[in-house]
């Protein structure tokens, strides 16, 4: 039997390299052996998709992508279809968390210096994910056409109405139609279960592929390829992933899946963070809502977006909010080049570091929190401030980063 | 070996050769992306669909505010009342475009009450910020808007505040007033909107 088995692999090996990659990408792959509860939110941002995707599968069999249809469906999946409201909370329990997660992993990577030569490539197509990430969001959010759905998208296409000269070509292009309908919910039904999910796959793939190519970084910063055994060729302070890190994933997947689960049964709705009151009314194009907001994971930049209230140079009020509101997020592409610390990791990095990134943190909280509130006069200063905040931790950090004052970097990594 | 010298008398040809394939190849990768993306376009369907409505204001009593749709959008159809009307006046110094001047209306509501009929406000109920539905707020001095707000409308996504001839004010998030649709009167009473002439749909 062990000689049929053994016989199996070496026929599979001739013609498909499996032991090699399972050597190369997990059995024979060194990292860093002092990663930290940070660490666990790749390998959480992986569950996470894989969750969307088959609880997707599922959702599509029963969900009618038809403005008339769309909302009853759902609804229809929540009362009706066996364990439906199971599958249709794990999905959208699973789009918060998977921020959640995509938030602290980015966070990870701006505290250790992970996008530091050489992983800037990494880091981009880290950014490229996020931005995936953010378009299946919002068009899965489209999709139950209730009232949040509805108004939410008004705005995001409006958005695009801003660019000067092609703008209304362009959102008429984008909605298929003069106006959100049917057309636009059927084509955002199809971005949200083909084009994209295809998309961030690959991508994933690619940044795992791009990751194992440099290494894994570490709490320390410092490169564990550069202190190689030289019997073995093996990064002293490196581990196998597997079984080392598998385990240690395992752990913080059973420690996630309790959060997760206490959600589902709790509270899926989150108080109205998670799923939007205004979004178990279904779509009235003649009436917004009072109160609109985006869900959570946009609010701070929602914030930024109406922050803009004056008119700057030749570009009017509402473009600029559009253009800052975009910056926002495009801005942490550069931190690669941005960052002239001569070391990585805010272990050794000083204090105008240290503070910059409370400081960034803060106002990512603050202008989050600002994004759910109606705008009052004191709310939108508050925002313009932080929006200030938010961008100088970018801006000036060629500046503080460089004449920090920076600890020595050890050799070998550290606890 | 004569590779390197043949490379280079090759070279010329070769990246002739290159160069066409190449442009071909994008010309067809231009030509097979048109339909693709002219698909996207509005169909003929939508385009169809858009036709003039037609309102009865006879029963409208001043201060009230009609909505009313058209090709999908919010159409408010509001009453003003004297009251109302002189209060526009008061506001021009708090507004971005108090005289109209930018075309946001047809030019027989470039006027100061922004209308037809003085008293008969017709705009679309469209926020000129990112296309929410604003407000009718008509409650002089509310607490949340403060103590010298005349009445107008008020946009709850971003703030955006427009006076009651859809004027939008200083320092907001929208950059331009209200759009004044195209209407006219079929007779005293009935409104259409969506088309100037007076042959109704």
């Amino acid at each position: 039997m062990s000689k049929q088995k053994k016989s199996l692999l070496e026929w599979i090996d001739e013609r498909f390299p499996l032991t090699a990659t399972w050597k190369a990408h997990l059995s024979e792959y060194y990292a860093p052996k002092n990663f930290n509860f940070w660490y666990y939110f790749g390998s959480l941002a992986l569950l996470v998709l894989v969750n969307q995707l088959l609880t997707g599968i599922f959702l599509t069999m029963n969900y009618k992508p038809d403005a008339g249809m769309a909302f009853a469906s759902v609804e229809y999946i929540m009362r009706d279809v066996d364990f439906g409201w199971l599958i249709r909370y794990m999905h959208s329990t699973g789009a918060s968390m998977f921020f959640v997660v995509v938030y602290l992993h980015m966070f990870r990577g701006m505290m250790y210096g992970s996008y530091r030569k050489p992983r800037e490539l990494l880091w981009l197509i880290g950014m490229a994910i996020f931005f995936v990430l953010m378009s299946l969001a919002f068009t899965g959010y489209i999709l139950p056409w209730g009232q949040m759905s509805y108004w939410g998208a008004q705005v995001i296409v409006s958005m695009f109405g801003a660019i000067p000269f092609i703008g209304d070509t362009l959102s008429n292009w984008i909605l298929g139609d003069f106006m959100l309908s049917d057309a636009a919910l059927n084509r955002f039904f199809a971005y949200h279960v083909v084009t994209l999910p295809v998309l961030i796959v690959v991508l994933v793939f690619v940044h795992i592929i791009a990751l194992h190519e440099v290494g894994s970084n570490n709490p320390d910063g410092i490169e564990i390829k550069a202190n190689k055994d030289p019997k073995t060729g093996i990064p002293v302070d490196g581990i196998p992933f597997h079984p080392y890190y598998t385990v240690k994933d395992i752990f913080g997947v059973i420690g996630f899946l309790i959060v997760f689960c206490g959600i589902i049964f709790f509270a899926p709705e989150m108080g109205g963070y998670f799923l939007e009151d205004n979004n178990f009314i279904p779509a009235n194009t003649l009436q917004t809502p009072d109160h609109i907001a985006p869900v959570w994971y946009f609010t701070p930049y929602y914030s930024m977006l109406r922050a803009v209230t004056v008119n700057f140079l030749w570009i009017d009020a509402k473009l600029w909010g559009v253009i800052l509101m975009a910056a926002a997020v495009v801005i942490f592409c550069f931190l690669p080049w941005l960052d002239r610390s001569p070391v990585k990791s805010i272990r050794y990095k000083g204090p105008y570091f240290k503070t910059a990134l409370t400081l960034f943190v803060i106002s990512f909280f603050v202008l989050g929190w600002l994004g759910t509130q109606a705008p009052t006069p004191l709310y939108t200063l508050l925002a313009q401030i932080f929006t200030v905040i938010y961008f100088a931790f970018f801006l000036l950090m060629p500046w503080y980063s460089k004449i920090d004052k920076t600890k020595p970097e050890p050799k070998n990594v550290t606890k | 070996m004569t590779d390197s010298s043949d490379n280079r008398k090759m070279s010329g040809r070769r990246r002739f050769l290159l160069v066409t394939t190449s442009v071909a190849g994008a010309v067809a990768g231009v030509g097979i992306a048109t339909p693709f993306v002219r698909s996207m376009m509005p169909s003929e369907r939508a385009k169809a669909a858009g036709a003039p409505v037609e309102v009865d204001i006879g029963k409208l009593e001043p201060g009230m505010l009609l909505t009313v749709e058209w090709r999908g959008r919010v159409v408010w159809v509001l009453k003003r009342t004297p009251e109302m009307l002189q209060n526009l006046e008061k506001l021009n110094a708090q507004l971005a475009d108090p005289d109209s001047k930018r075309e946001q209306q047809p030019d027989y509501a470039q006027n100061p009450v922004r209308s037809i009929k003085p008293e008969v406000l017709v705009v679309e109920g469209v926020c000129t910020h990112l296309g929410c539905s604003p407000v009718y707020r008509k409650d002089i001095a509310p607490a949340d808007l403060g103590a010298d707000w005349l009445g107008g409308f008020f946009c709850p996504c971003h703030g955006s505040k427009f006076d009651l001839a859809g004027r939008v004010y200083k320092a907001v998030p929208a950059p331009t007033n209200l759009v004044v649709p195209p209407h006219t009167y079929l007779s005293d009473s009935r409104l259409l909107i969506g088309s100037e002439s007076k042959e109704s749909a």
